[in-house]
């Protein structure tokens, strides 16, 4: 059997066809829960959520136009689903949030400027040297880490992650690279120090 | 460093996101490259931004936990929808 396409998906799901919720899961539940994880830090949470997004998303689809694709869409539940459950948890977090979507037009100027780039490959990838870099995306603010994990890791372009997340292309830009500038920032002094200690 | 000097590097930081990409046009291109081959510090910030990006891409990714998707059909079989 051919596989069915994005709009014959939704055409059964609308329809209220149950099979169809199950291919949708096996399609896209893999990427809902990894944007869930990579914003929650805790795999409990993320499922919680990955659950909510889909269940939000069967009641919700007859008012889905397929503006966006359907895989655009769940994002932008599972993202709304993410940041209500980190309001809930720690509402101060969300205030340093709203203080760097704020700062969004302000310059990021480098500080730690150690070059790393050549360093020995099994220094860049070593198991210690993974985790940082898993722990700095986790420790981005949340509306840099939305952008970076769109583009970045689930490969969305430009406008889609602009129509997931609901903010500009420009915004999207402007994100997209402080947050890279802020994980080079914090993977430097990593690799700076862990080079000063030799190890 | 002298004032124009720093001020040519906050120029090209701003364009610099899409010059990583590939996505800047040729005029900031050709001059993000004349500053790059006079400016040490720039030049590392560019260095580490590319590898940066590269260690993220070679990244693994996060797979479902055993038992999610089972978890979560069996909740729709409960919850109508
Ligand atoms: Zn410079």
């Amino acid at each position: 059997m051919a596989e069915l396409s994005d709009q014959e998906l939704v055409a059964r799901l609308q329809g209220g066809d149950k099979s169809a919720c199950t291919i949708c899961i096996d399609r896209y539940g893999t990427a809902v829960y990894r944007l869930a994880l990579r914003l929650l830090k805790n795999e409990a949470d993320a499922e919680d959520v990955m659950q909510e997004t889909f269940l939000n998303a069967f009641k919700a689809i007859g008012s889905f136009e397929g503006r966006a694709s359907i895989k655009t869409w769940l994002y932008r539940i599972t993202y709304n689903n993410a940041m209500m459950r980190l309001r809930q948890k720690d509402p101060a977090l969300l205030s340093l949030d709203e203080t760097w979507a704020a700062e969004d037009g302000a310059v990021v100027v480098p500080q730690q400027l150690f070059d790393w780039c050549c360093l020995p490959e099994r220094e860049l990838t070593s198991e210690e040297a993974r985790e940082k870099l898993a722990t700095a995306v986790t420790d981005l603010p949340p509306a840099l880490k939305g952008v970076f994990v769109l583009r970045e890791f689930e490969g969305l372009s430009t406008q889609e992650t602009a129509d997931a997340l609901e903010i500009s292309t420009d915004l999207v830009k402007t994100r997209l690279y402080r947050a890279r500038l802020q994980l080079r920032e914090n993977l430097a002094d990593y690799f700076a120090g862990a080079h000063a200690s030799g190890a | 460093m002298n004032d124009a000097t720093r001020q040519t590097c906050q120029q090209l930081l701003g364009d610099l996101s899409a010059y990583v990409d590939g996505e800047a046009q040729t005029a900031v291109c050709a001059a993000i490259e004349q500053h790059l081959a006079g400016c040490e510090n720039c030049r590392v910030v560019v260095d580490t931004l590319h590898k940066t990006i590269f260690l993220y891409q070679q990244l693994p990714q996060p797979d479902l936990p055993a038992g999610a998707r089972d978890r979560l059909i069996a909740r729709l079989e409960i919850e109508p929808i």
